[in-house]
Protein backbone atom coordinates (compact mmCIF):
# COMPACT_ATOMS: atom_id res chain seq x y z
CA UNK A 1 0.00 0.00 0.00
CA UNK A 2 2.66 2.25 0.97
CA UNK A 3 6.20 2.19 -0.06
CA UNK A 4 9.68 4.82 0.84
CA UNK A 5 12.43 4.31 -0.71
CA UNK A 6 15.43 6.43 0.43
CA UNK A 7 13.77 9.11 1.29
CA UNK A 8 15.60 11.75 2.03
CA UNK A 9 14.21 15.60 3.12
CA UNK A 10 16.80 18.52 3.19
CA UNK A 11 16.16 21.54 4.35
CA UNK A 12 18.59 24.75 4.02
CA UNK A 13 18.96 26.76 6.59
CA UNK A 14 21.27 29.83 7.77
CA UNK A 15 23.68 27.11 9.88
CA UNK A 16 23.76 25.00 6.59
CA UNK A 17 21.38 22.18 5.64
CA UNK A 18 19.27 20.46 8.00
CA UNK A 19 18.68 17.00 6.85
CA UNK A 20 14.91 16.51 8.60
CA UNK A 21 14.47 12.75 6.81
CA UNK A 22 17.53 10.77 6.35
CA UNK A 23 16.95 7.90 4.10
CA UNK A 24 14.18 5.99 5.34
CA UNK A 25 12.86 2.69 3.65
CA UNK A 26 9.43 1.70 4.62
CA UNK A 27 6.83 -0.34 3.24
CA UNK A 28 3.67 -0.55 5.31
CA UNK A 29 1.03 -2.76 4.09
CA UNK A 30 -2.55 -2.77 3.18
CA UNK A 31 -4.77 -2.79 6.31
CA UNK A 32 -1.82 -2.12 8.90
CA UNK A 33 -1.72 0.52 11.39
CA UNK A 34 1.69 1.24 11.29
CA UNK A 35 3.35 3.90 14.25
CA UNK A 36 6.30 6.17 13.79
CA UNK A 37 7.10 7.67 17.04
CA UNK A 38 9.87 10.21 17.80
CA UNK A 39 10.38 13.11 20.07
CA UNK A 40 9.57 16.45 18.64
CA UNK A 41 12.14 17.25 15.44
CA UNK A 42 12.40 13.75 14.78
CA UNK A 43 11.45 14.41 11.22
CA UNK A 44 8.35 12.40 11.85
CA UNK A 45 5.89 15.35 10.33
CA UNK A 46 8.41 16.01 7.49
CA UNK A 47 8.09 12.37 6.70
CA UNK A 48 3.70 11.84 6.96
CA UNK A 49 3.42 14.62 4.94
CA UNK A 50 5.26 12.90 2.36
CA UNK A 51 2.66 10.45 1.92
CA UNK A 52 0.09 13.10 0.81
CA UNK A 53 2.32 15.25 -1.09
CA UNK A 54 2.57 18.28 1.71
CA UNK A 55 6.41 17.89 1.48
CA UNK A 56 8.10 16.94 -1.35
CA UNK A 57 11.72 14.61 -0.66
CA UNK A 58 14.71 16.07 -1.79
CA UNK A 59 15.55 12.56 -3.12
CA UNK A 60 13.60 8.85 -3.09
CA UNK A 61 10.69 7.25 -3.89
CA UNK A 62 7.27 7.78 -1.75
CA UNK A 63 4.47 5.47 -3.55
CA UNK A 64 0.77 5.34 -1.60
CA UNK A 65 -1.74 3.15 -2.78
CA UNK A 66 0.01 3.10 -6.37
CA UNK A 67 0.18 6.97 -6.85
CA UNK A 68 4.19 8.17 -7.16
CA UNK A 69 3.35 10.71 -4.38
CA UNK A 70 6.80 12.41 -4.92
CA UNK A 71 6.64 13.07 -8.49
CA UNK A 72 2.93 13.57 -9.82
CA UNK A 73 1.49 17.25 -9.63
CA UNK A 74 -1.62 19.17 -10.08
CA UNK A 75 -5.15 17.62 -11.08
CA UNK A 76 -3.61 14.52 -10.91
CA UNK A 77 -2.05 14.64 -7.04
CA UNK A 78 -5.05 16.33 -6.35
CA UNK A 79 -7.29 12.96 -7.25
CA UNK A 80 -4.34 10.99 -5.37
CA UNK A 81 -5.07 13.17 -1.93
CA UNK A 82 -8.87 11.68 -2.31
CA UNK A 83 -7.49 8.89 -1.84
CA UNK A 84 -5.16 9.71 0.98
CA UNK A 85 -6.79 11.22 3.86
CA UNK A 86 -5.19 13.31 7.35
CA UNK A 87 -6.62 14.10 10.44
CA UNK A 88 -4.63 16.71 12.62
CA UNK A 89 -3.24 17.35 16.14
CA UNK A 90 -5.33 20.49 16.10
CA UNK A 91 -8.36 19.49 14.02
CA UNK A 92 -7.76 22.42 11.65
CA UNK A 93 -11.73 22.44 10.85
CA UNK A 94 -13.28 25.08 9.41
CA UNK A 95 -14.96 27.36 11.74
CA UNK A 96 -17.13 28.86 9.83
CA UNK A 97 -19.18 25.76 9.02
CA UNK A 98 -21.27 23.53 10.66
CA UNK A 99 -20.05 19.52 11.57
CA UNK A 100 -22.31 18.43 8.21
CA UNK A 101 -20.81 21.31 6.33
CA UNK A 102 -17.51 20.48 7.57
CA UNK A 103 -17.84 17.00 6.28
CA UNK A 104 -19.54 17.48 3.16
CA UNK A 105 -16.16 19.76 2.41
CA UNK A 106 -14.00 16.92 0.98
CA UNK A 107 -17.30 15.68 -0.96
CA UNK A 108 -17.76 18.97 -2.43
CA UNK A 109 -14.09 18.97 -3.73
CA UNK A 110 -14.87 15.39 -4.91
CA UNK A 111 -17.67 16.48 -7.06
CA UNK A 112 -20.19 14.71 -5.45
CA UNK A 113 -24.24 16.06 -6.09
CA UNK A 114 -25.69 17.80 -3.27
CA UNK A 115 -28.70 15.10 -2.73
CA UNK A 116 -25.16 12.36 -2.05
CA UNK A 117 -23.92 14.65 0.07
CA UNK A 118 -26.28 15.00 2.83
CA UNK A 119 -26.45 11.00 2.79
CA UNK A 120 -23.06 10.40 2.76
CA UNK A 121 -22.75 13.13 5.79
CA UNK A 122 -25.04 11.28 7.32
CA UNK A 123 -23.82 7.54 7.30
CA UNK A 124 -20.25 9.58 8.32
CA UNK A 125 -22.33 11.06 11.43
CA UNK A 126 -23.69 8.15 12.78
CA UNK A 127 -20.09 6.17 12.32
CA UNK A 128 -18.01 8.48 14.08
CA UNK A 129 -20.94 9.09 16.87
CA UNK A 130 -21.70 12.65 16.57
CA UNK A 131 -25.72 11.96 16.29
CA UNK A 132 -27.25 15.21 17.17
CA UNK A 133 -24.16 17.66 16.61
CA UNK A 134 -24.70 17.62 12.96
CA UNK A 135 -25.21 21.43 12.77
CA UNK A 136 -23.11 22.67 15.79
CA UNK A 137 -20.34 25.16 14.86
CA UNK A 138 -16.54 23.76 15.48
CA UNK A 139 -16.68 26.28 18.77
CA UNK A 140 -19.09 24.58 20.41
CA UNK A 141 -17.78 21.16 20.16
CA UNK A 142 -15.37 19.57 22.76
CA UNK A 143 -11.80 18.25 21.63
CA UNK A 144 -12.50 14.84 21.23
CA UNK A 145 -15.85 15.80 19.20
CA UNK A 146 -13.50 17.86 17.44
CA UNK A 147 -11.80 15.17 16.47
CA UNK A 148 -14.65 12.86 15.61
CA UNK A 149 -15.21 15.29 12.75
CA UNK A 150 -11.84 15.78 11.68
CA UNK A 151 -12.15 11.45 11.50
CA UNK A 152 -15.35 11.57 9.37
CA UNK A 153 -14.15 14.26 7.33
CA UNK A 154 -10.93 12.34 6.20
CA UNK A 155 -13.31 9.13 5.71
CA UNK A 156 -15.57 11.09 3.38
CA UNK A 157 -14.71 10.00 0.29
CA UNK A 158 -13.28 6.43 0.78
CA UNK A 159 -9.83 6.77 1.02
CA UNK A 160 -7.02 3.94 1.10
CA UNK A 161 -5.27 5.64 3.71
CA UNK A 162 -5.59 7.43 6.55
CA UNK A 163 -2.69 9.77 8.07
CA UNK A 164 -2.60 10.73 11.30
CA UNK A 165 -1.02 13.54 12.26
CA UNK A 166 -0.04 13.50 16.68
CA UNK A 167 -4.31 13.32 16.27
CA UNK A 168 -4.54 12.71 19.99
CA UNK A 169 -2.04 14.62 20.99
CA UNK A 170 -4.04 17.29 21.88
CA UNK A 171 -6.80 15.56 23.86
CA UNK A 172 -7.09 14.05 27.64
CA UNK A 173 -6.61 10.61 27.86
CA UNK A 174 -9.99 9.44 28.31
CA UNK A 175 -10.46 10.91 25.08
CA UNK A 176 -7.53 9.75 23.46
CA UNK A 177 -8.62 6.18 24.24
CA UNK A 178 -12.42 6.86 23.01
CA UNK A 179 -10.38 8.39 19.76
CA UNK A 180 -8.31 5.57 19.53
CA UNK A 181 -10.77 3.12 19.87
CA UNK A 182 -12.40 4.67 17.22
CA UNK A 183 -9.51 4.17 14.74
CA UNK A 184 -9.09 0.49 15.50
CA UNK A 185 -13.18 0.43 14.72
CA UNK A 186 -12.05 2.00 11.35
CA UNK A 187 -9.63 0.28 10.32
CA UNK A 188 -11.41 -3.34 11.03
CA UNK A 189 -14.78 -2.25 9.48
CA UNK A 190 -13.01 -0.36 6.65
CA UNK A 191 -9.84 -2.02 6.03
CA UNK A 192 -7.90 1.05 5.68
CA UNK A 193 -4.86 1.27 6.05
CA UNK A 194 -3.63 3.40 8.90
CA UNK A 195 -0.65 5.80 9.73
CA UNK A 196 0.23 7.89 13.08
CA UNK A 197 2.87 9.69 14.04
CA UNK A 198 3.18 9.74 17.84
CA UNK A 199 5.47 10.80 20.72
CA UNK A 200 3.28 8.80 23.08
CA UNK A 201 4.36 4.78 23.50
CA UNK A 202 0.39 4.24 24.93
CA UNK A 203 -0.49 5.39 21.37
CA UNK A 204 1.51 2.92 19.66
CA UNK A 205 0.69 0.13 22.46
CA UNK A 206 -2.75 0.69 22.01
CA UNK A 207 -3.59 0.66 18.11
CA UNK A 208 -0.40 -0.22 16.38
CA UNK A 209 0.78 -3.39 14.70
CA UNK A 210 4.20 -2.41 13.71
CA UNK A 211 5.97 0.31 14.72
CA UNK A 212 9.78 2.63 13.63
CA UNK A 213 11.34 4.49 16.09
CA UNK A 214 12.53 7.74 14.63
CA UNK A 215 15.64 9.64 15.88
CA UNK A 216 17.75 12.57 13.78
CA UNK A 217 15.49 11.82 10.66
CA UNK A 218 16.79 7.95 10.86
CA UNK A 219 14.59 5.28 11.52
CA UNK A 220 16.58 3.78 14.28
CA UNK A 221 14.22 0.68 14.80
CA UNK A 222 11.10 -1.05 13.38
CA UNK A 223 9.25 -4.10 13.47
CA UNK A 224 5.89 -5.39 14.91
CA UNK A 225 4.98 -3.52 18.49
CA UNK A 226 5.09 -6.14 20.94
CA UNK A 227 8.55 -7.50 19.79
CA UNK A 228 9.63 -3.81 20.42
CA UNK A 229 8.23 -4.17 23.71
CA UNK A 230 9.74 -7.51 24.27
CA UNK A 231 12.97 -6.16 23.31
CA UNK A 232 14.33 -2.64 22.58
CA UNK A 233 17.52 -2.53 20.93
CA UNK A 234 18.04 1.45 20.93
CA UNK A 235 18.40 3.84 23.61
CA UNK A 236 15.83 5.69 22.78
CA UNK A 237 13.18 2.95 22.33
CA UNK A 238 14.15 1.55 26.06
CA UNK A 239 13.06 4.92 27.01
CA UNK A 240 9.44 5.07 24.88
CA UNK A 241 9.21 1.19 26.10
CA UNK A 242 9.63 2.45 30.04
CA UNK A 243 6.79 5.10 29.08
CA UNK A 244 3.86 2.31 29.68
CA UNK A 245 5.51 0.18 31.36
CA UNK A 246 7.31 1.89 34.18
CA UNK A 247 5.70 4.59 35.80
CA UNK A 248 8.41 7.06 36.69
CA UNK A 249 7.47 6.03 40.14
CA UNK A 250 9.28 2.70 39.79
CA UNK A 251 12.88 3.68 39.79
CA UNK A 252 12.04 6.06 43.34
CA UNK A 253 10.23 2.70 44.63
CA UNK A 254 13.17 0.36 43.63
CA UNK A 255 15.70 2.51 45.26
CA UNK A 256 13.64 3.31 48.36
CA UNK A 257 13.47 -0.52 48.73
CA UNK A 258 16.38 -1.84 48.27
CA UNK A 259 17.70 0.69 50.94
CA UNK A 260 14.79 -0.73 52.70
CA UNK A 261 15.71 -4.78 52.18
CA UNK A 262 19.27 -4.46 52.15
CA UNK A 263 19.50 -8.35 51.47
CA UNK A 264 18.29 -10.79 48.23
CA UNK A 265 17.85 -9.52 44.65
CA UNK A 266 15.33 -7.30 43.08
CA UNK A 267 14.26 -9.01 40.11
CA UNK A 268 12.33 -7.42 37.07
CA UNK A 269 10.43 -9.94 34.73
CA UNK A 270 8.88 -9.67 31.41
CA UNK A 271 5.86 -11.39 30.73
CA UNK A 272 4.99 -11.78 26.77
CA UNK A 273 1.84 -13.15 25.23
CA UNK A 274 0.77 -16.35 27.11
CA UNK A 275 3.21 -16.15 29.44
CA UNK A 276 1.32 -13.41 31.32
CA UNK A 277 -1.24 -16.25 32.27
CA UNK A 278 1.29 -18.53 34.53
CA UNK A 279 0.62 -18.86 38.19
CA UNK A 280 4.61 -17.95 38.42
CA UNK A 281 4.59 -16.69 41.97
CA UNK A 282 2.95 -19.28 43.66
CA UNK A 283 5.62 -22.00 41.38
CA UNK A 284 8.07 -19.72 42.85
CA UNK A 285 6.93 -19.77 46.48
CA UNK A 286 6.12 -23.00 46.84
CA UNK A 287 8.99 -24.84 44.79
CA UNK A 288 12.16 -22.70 46.23
CA UNK A 289 12.62 -21.29 50.22
CA UNK A 290 12.77 -17.93 49.46
CA UNK A 291 10.37 -15.13 49.84
CA UNK A 292 8.86 -12.90 47.27
CA UNK A 293 8.01 -9.52 47.40
CA UNK A 294 6.27 -8.22 44.66
CA UNK A 295 7.02 -4.48 44.20
CA UNK A 296 5.32 -3.22 41.02
CA UNK A 297 3.66 -4.81 38.13
CA UNK A 298 1.73 -3.72 34.74
CA UNK A 299 0.26 -5.64 31.88
CA UNK A 300 -0.34 -3.70 29.15
CA UNK A 301 -2.13 -4.75 26.04
CA UNK A 302 -1.22 -4.52 22.50
CA UNK A 303 -2.89 -4.83 19.19
CA UNK A 304 -0.82 -8.00 18.46
CA UNK A 305 -0.32 -9.63 22.46
CA UNK A 306 -0.15 -8.82 25.99
CA UNK A 307 3.06 -7.49 27.46
CA UNK A 308 3.90 -7.21 31.26
CA UNK A 309 6.60 -6.22 33.90
CA UNK A 310 6.59 -7.19 37.21
CA UNK A 311 9.29 -5.73 39.76
CA UNK A 312 9.79 -8.75 42.93
CA UNK A 313 12.02 -9.01 45.53
CA UNK A 314 13.41 -12.57 46.15
CA UNK A 315 14.86 -12.97 49.95
CA UNK A 316 16.64 -16.12 51.10
CA UNK A 317 19.87 -18.29 51.00
CA UNK A 318 22.13 -17.33 47.88
CA UNK A 319 21.90 -20.71 46.02
CA UNK A 320 17.97 -20.25 46.11
CA UNK A 321 17.49 -17.36 45.19
CA UNK A 322 19.78 -18.14 42.49
CA UNK A 323 18.21 -21.22 41.14
CA UNK A 324 14.87 -19.70 41.24
CA UNK A 325 16.25 -17.05 38.83
CA UNK A 326 17.30 -19.67 36.57
CA UNK A 327 13.74 -21.37 37.15
CA UNK A 328 12.27 -18.36 35.78
CA UNK A 329 14.80 -18.21 33.08
CA UNK A 330 13.21 -21.30 31.84
CA UNK A 331 9.49 -20.30 31.83
CA UNK A 332 10.26 -18.10 28.79
CA UNK A 333 10.09 -15.06 31.25
CA UNK A 334 12.47 -12.45 30.59
CA UNK A 335 14.39 -11.80 33.57
CA UNK A 336 17.11 -8.74 34.77
CA UNK A 337 18.67 -8.86 38.11
CA UNK A 338 18.00 -4.96 38.87
CA UNK A 339 20.31 -5.07 42.34
CA UNK A 340 21.52 -7.16 44.31
CA UNK A 341 21.05 -6.35 48.01
CA UNK B 1 -38.38 78.84 14.34
CA UNK B 2 -40.14 78.96 11.10
CA UNK B 3 -37.31 81.21 10.11
CA UNK B 4 -34.86 78.62 11.32
CA UNK B 5 -36.02 75.62 9.77
CA UNK B 6 -36.32 77.28 6.37
CA UNK B 7 -32.67 78.80 6.31
CA UNK B 8 -31.60 75.09 6.14
CA UNK B 9 -33.18 74.49 2.66
CA UNK B 10 -33.93 70.64 2.89
CA UNK B 11 -34.56 70.32 -0.64
CA UNK B 12 -30.75 71.03 -1.03
CA UNK B 13 -29.98 68.93 1.91
CA UNK B 14 -31.72 65.87 0.68
CA UNK B 15 -30.12 66.06 -2.36
CA UNK B 16 -26.73 66.11 -0.56
CA UNK B 17 -27.55 63.49 1.19
CA UNK B 18 -28.04 62.05 -2.07
CA UNK B 19 -25.14 62.20 -3.88
CA UNK B 20 -23.09 61.54 -0.82
CA UNK B 21 -24.90 57.86 -0.33
CA UNK B 22 -24.34 57.48 -3.90
CA UNK B 23 -20.74 58.12 -4.15
CA UNK B 24 -20.28 56.32 -0.76
CA UNK B 25 -21.72 53.50 -1.61
CA UNK B 26 -20.67 52.86 -5.51
CA UNK B 27 -17.12 53.32 -3.99
CA UNK B 28 -17.27 50.79 -1.13
CA UNK B 29 -18.29 48.53 -3.89
CA UNK B 30 -15.43 49.32 -6.25
CA UNK B 31 -12.81 49.16 -2.94
CA UNK B 32 -14.39 45.75 -1.64
CA UNK B 33 -13.67 44.00 -4.93
CA UNK B 34 -10.52 46.31 -5.96
CA UNK B 35 -9.30 45.45 -2.63
CA UNK B 36 -9.90 42.01 -2.31
CA UNK B 37 -8.31 40.86 -5.22
CA UNK B 38 -5.03 43.22 -4.47
CA UNK B 39 -5.32 41.58 -0.44
CA UNK B 40 -5.64 38.09 -1.76
CA UNK B 41 -2.96 38.55 -4.20
CA UNK B 42 -0.40 40.31 -1.80
CA UNK B 43 -1.84 37.30 0.65
CA UNK B 44 -0.88 34.42 -2.28
CA UNK B 45 1.93 35.82 -3.42
CA UNK B 46 3.65 36.33 0.18
CA UNK B 47 6.68 34.01 0.90
CA UNK B 48 5.72 30.39 1.54
CA UNK B 49 2.18 31.16 0.44
CA UNK B 50 0.38 29.24 -2.40
CA UNK B 51 1.66 31.31 -5.52
CA UNK B 52 4.81 32.44 -3.95
CA UNK B 53 6.31 35.15 -6.29
CA UNK B 54 8.88 38.05 -5.22
CA UNK B 55 8.11 40.27 -8.51
CA UNK B 56 4.44 40.34 -7.99
CA UNK B 57 4.49 40.76 -4.75
CA UNK B 58 6.86 43.20 -4.50
CA UNK B 59 5.03 45.49 -6.98
CA UNK B 60 1.58 45.58 -5.63
CA UNK B 61 3.01 46.04 -2.19
CA UNK B 62 4.67 49.31 -3.43
CA UNK B 63 1.72 50.48 -5.25
CA UNK B 64 -0.41 49.92 -2.73
CA UNK B 65 2.13 51.70 -0.12
CA UNK B 66 2.43 54.70 -2.25
CA UNK B 67 -1.41 55.29 -3.01
CA UNK B 68 -1.90 54.96 0.74
CA UNK B 69 0.42 57.44 1.69
CA UNK B 70 -0.76 59.92 -0.48
CA UNK B 71 -3.38 62.34 1.40
CA UNK B 72 -6.58 62.31 0.08
CA UNK B 73 -7.05 65.86 -0.90
CA UNK B 74 -4.13 65.79 -3.00
CA UNK B 75 -4.62 62.80 -4.42
CA UNK B 76 -7.76 64.06 -5.93
CA UNK B 77 -5.37 67.04 -7.15
CA UNK B 78 -3.20 65.16 -8.85
CA UNK B 79 -6.07 62.88 -10.38
CA UNK B 80 -7.76 65.65 -12.08
CA UNK B 81 -6.09 64.68 -15.32
CA UNK B 82 -7.10 61.11 -15.18
CA UNK B 83 -10.50 61.83 -13.98
CA UNK B 84 -10.97 64.39 -16.71
CA UNK B 85 -10.06 61.41 -19.25
CA UNK B 86 -12.15 58.94 -17.58
CA UNK B 87 -15.32 60.92 -16.72
CA UNK B 88 -15.18 63.62 -18.83
CA UNK B 89 -15.35 66.56 -15.89
CA UNK B 90 -14.26 67.55 -12.81
CA UNK B 91 -17.38 68.32 -11.09
CA UNK B 92 -20.29 66.27 -9.81
CA UNK B 93 -20.85 62.99 -7.89
CA UNK B 94 -18.91 60.45 -10.37
CA UNK B 95 -16.01 62.89 -10.94
CA UNK B 96 -15.05 61.95 -7.49
CA UNK B 97 -15.57 57.91 -8.08
CA UNK B 98 -11.90 57.64 -9.22
CA UNK B 99 -10.03 59.32 -6.72
CA UNK B 100 -12.27 57.74 -4.07
CA UNK B 101 -11.28 54.45 -5.00
CA UNK B 102 -7.68 54.97 -5.76
CA UNK B 103 -7.56 56.09 -2.81
CA UNK B 104 -9.75 53.63 -0.58
CA UNK B 105 -8.63 50.56 -2.26
CA UNK B 106 -5.02 50.10 -1.27
CA UNK B 107 -5.75 50.80 2.07
CA UNK B 108 -8.37 47.59 2.54
CA UNK B 109 -6.32 45.45 0.44
CA UNK B 110 -3.65 45.96 3.38
CA UNK B 111 -6.55 44.95 5.34
CA UNK B 112 -7.75 42.05 3.14
CA UNK B 113 -3.71 40.79 3.95
CA UNK B 114 -3.84 41.06 7.33
CA UNK B 115 -7.31 39.21 7.56
CA UNK B 116 -6.13 36.19 5.59
CA UNK B 117 -2.94 35.99 7.61
CA UNK B 118 -4.78 35.63 10.80
CA UNK B 119 -6.57 32.31 8.97
CA UNK B 120 -4.67 29.38 10.72
CA UNK B 121 -2.42 27.73 8.34
CA UNK B 122 -3.21 24.36 9.10
CA UNK B 123 -6.68 25.22 8.03
CA UNK B 124 -5.31 25.62 4.32
CA UNK B 125 -3.00 22.69 4.85
CA UNK B 126 -6.02 20.28 5.90
CA UNK B 127 -7.62 21.94 2.42
CA UNK B 128 -4.62 21.04 0.57
CA UNK B 129 -4.49 17.57 1.81
CA UNK B 130 -8.59 17.16 0.79
CA UNK B 131 -7.08 17.13 -2.84
CA UNK B 132 -8.74 21.15 -3.06
CA UNK B 133 -7.57 23.76 -5.94
CA UNK B 134 -5.87 26.92 -5.18
CA UNK B 135 -9.00 28.69 -6.56
CA UNK B 136 -11.16 26.50 -4.41
CA UNK B 137 -9.43 27.10 -1.30
CA UNK B 138 -9.78 30.83 -2.23
CA UNK B 139 -13.56 30.85 -2.29
CA UNK B 140 -14.61 27.76 -0.36
CA UNK B 141 -11.59 28.40 2.65
CA UNK B 142 -9.94 31.88 2.58
CA UNK B 143 -12.77 33.74 2.15
CA UNK B 144 -15.43 32.31 4.58
CA UNK B 145 -12.75 32.03 6.68
CA UNK B 146 -11.97 35.75 7.14
CA UNK B 147 -15.36 36.81 6.18
CA UNK B 148 -15.67 38.76 9.28
CA UNK B 149 -12.62 40.43 9.73
CA UNK B 150 -13.16 41.63 5.79
CA UNK B 151 -16.70 43.13 7.60
CA UNK B 152 -15.18 44.70 9.54
CA UNK B 153 -12.63 46.25 7.44
CA UNK B 154 -14.82 47.25 4.56
CA UNK B 155 -17.19 48.69 7.59
CA UNK B 156 -14.07 51.22 8.47
CA UNK B 157 -13.10 52.02 4.73
CA UNK B 158 -16.76 52.71 4.38
CA UNK B 159 -16.45 55.68 6.99
CA UNK B 160 -13.39 56.47 5.83
CA UNK B 161 -15.00 56.96 2.50
CA UNK B 162 -17.92 59.07 3.70
CA UNK B 163 -14.70 61.11 5.28
CA UNK B 164 -13.54 61.29 1.87
CA UNK B 165 -16.41 62.23 -0.26
CA UNK B 166 -17.15 65.25 2.13
CA UNK B 167 -13.33 66.09 1.09
CA UNK B 168 -14.40 65.53 -2.88
CA UNK B 169 -17.10 67.74 -2.07
CA UNK B 170 -14.94 71.09 -1.29
CA UNK B 171 -13.41 70.88 -4.41
CA UNK B 172 -17.09 70.60 -6.81
CA UNK B 173 -18.10 66.84 -6.26
CA UNK B 174 -21.18 67.42 -4.64
CA UNK B 175 -22.50 65.80 -1.67
CA UNK B 176 -23.02 67.19 2.07
CA UNK B 177 -19.48 67.82 1.95
CA UNK B 178 -20.05 70.67 -1.10
CA UNK B 179 -23.14 71.59 0.54
CA UNK B 180 -21.67 72.38 4.27
CA UNK B 181 -18.61 74.21 2.24
CA UNK B 182 -20.69 76.35 0.20
CA UNK B 183 -24.28 76.81 1.85
CA UNK B 184 -22.79 76.79 5.48
CA UNK B 185 -19.23 78.17 5.06
CA UNK B 186 -19.24 80.13 2.54
CA UNK B 187 -21.97 82.13 3.32
CA UNK B 188 -21.68 82.29 6.32
CA UNK B 189 -24.66 80.29 7.79
CA UNK B 190 -23.28 77.83 10.65
CA UNK B 191 -26.90 76.19 10.65
CA UNK B 192 -26.18 74.25 7.54
CA UNK B 193 -23.04 73.68 8.54
CA UNK B 194 -24.43 71.95 11.39
CA UNK B 195 -27.07 70.21 9.61
CA UNK B 196 -24.77 68.66 7.09
CA UNK B 197 -22.69 67.22 9.87
CA UNK B 198 -25.42 65.79 11.82
CA UNK B 199 -26.35 64.13 8.41
CA UNK B 200 -22.91 62.51 8.02
CA UNK B 201 -22.89 61.44 11.41
CA UNK B 202 -26.21 59.86 10.73
CA UNK B 203 -24.77 58.31 7.93
CA UNK B 204 -21.84 56.92 9.96
CA UNK B 205 -23.52 55.36 12.33
CA UNK B 206 -25.88 53.36 10.00
CA UNK B 207 -22.86 52.42 8.41
CA UNK B 208 -21.27 51.32 12.10
CA UNK B 209 -24.42 49.39 13.14
CA UNK B 210 -24.68 47.37 9.52
CA UNK B 211 -21.26 46.57 9.87
CA UNK B 212 -21.09 45.38 13.61
CA UNK B 213 -24.22 43.12 12.51
CA UNK B 214 -22.59 41.66 9.60
CA UNK B 215 -19.60 40.85 11.61
CA UNK B 216 -21.17 39.55 14.48
CA UNK B 217 -23.64 37.33 12.78
CA UNK B 218 -20.52 35.58 10.54
CA UNK B 219 -18.47 35.29 13.26
CA UNK B 220 -19.09 31.41 14.44
CA UNK B 221 -15.46 31.07 16.46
Amino acid sequence: MISIKNVQKIYPSKQGQVKAVDDVNLEISDGEIFGVIGYSGAGKSTLIRMLNGLELPTQGKVVVANNEVSKIKGSQLRKARQEISMIFQHFNLLWSRTVRDNIAFPLEIAGVSKKERLKRVDELIKLVGLEGRENAYPSQLSGGQKQRVGIARALANNPKVLLCDEATSALDPQTTDSILDLLVDINARLGLTIVLITHEMHVIRKICHRVAVMENGKVVEMGPVLDVFKNPQEVITKRFVQQVTEPEETKETTKHLLEKYPDGKVVQLTFVGETTDQPLITDLIRGYEITVNILQGKISHTQNGSYGTLFIHLNGSKEEVEKAIEFINKQQVGVEVIANG
Amino acid sequence: MDNFLETIKWEKLLEATNETIYMTSISVLATFIIGLILGLLLFLTAKGSMWENKAINSVISIIVNVFRSIPFIILIVLLIPFTKFLVGTMLGANAALPSLIIGAAPFYARMVEIALREIDKGVIEASQSMGTSNFQIIYKVLIPESLPALISGITVTAISLVGFTAMAGVIGAGGLGHFAYLEGFQRNNSVITLVATIAILILVFIIQFIGDYFTKKTDKR
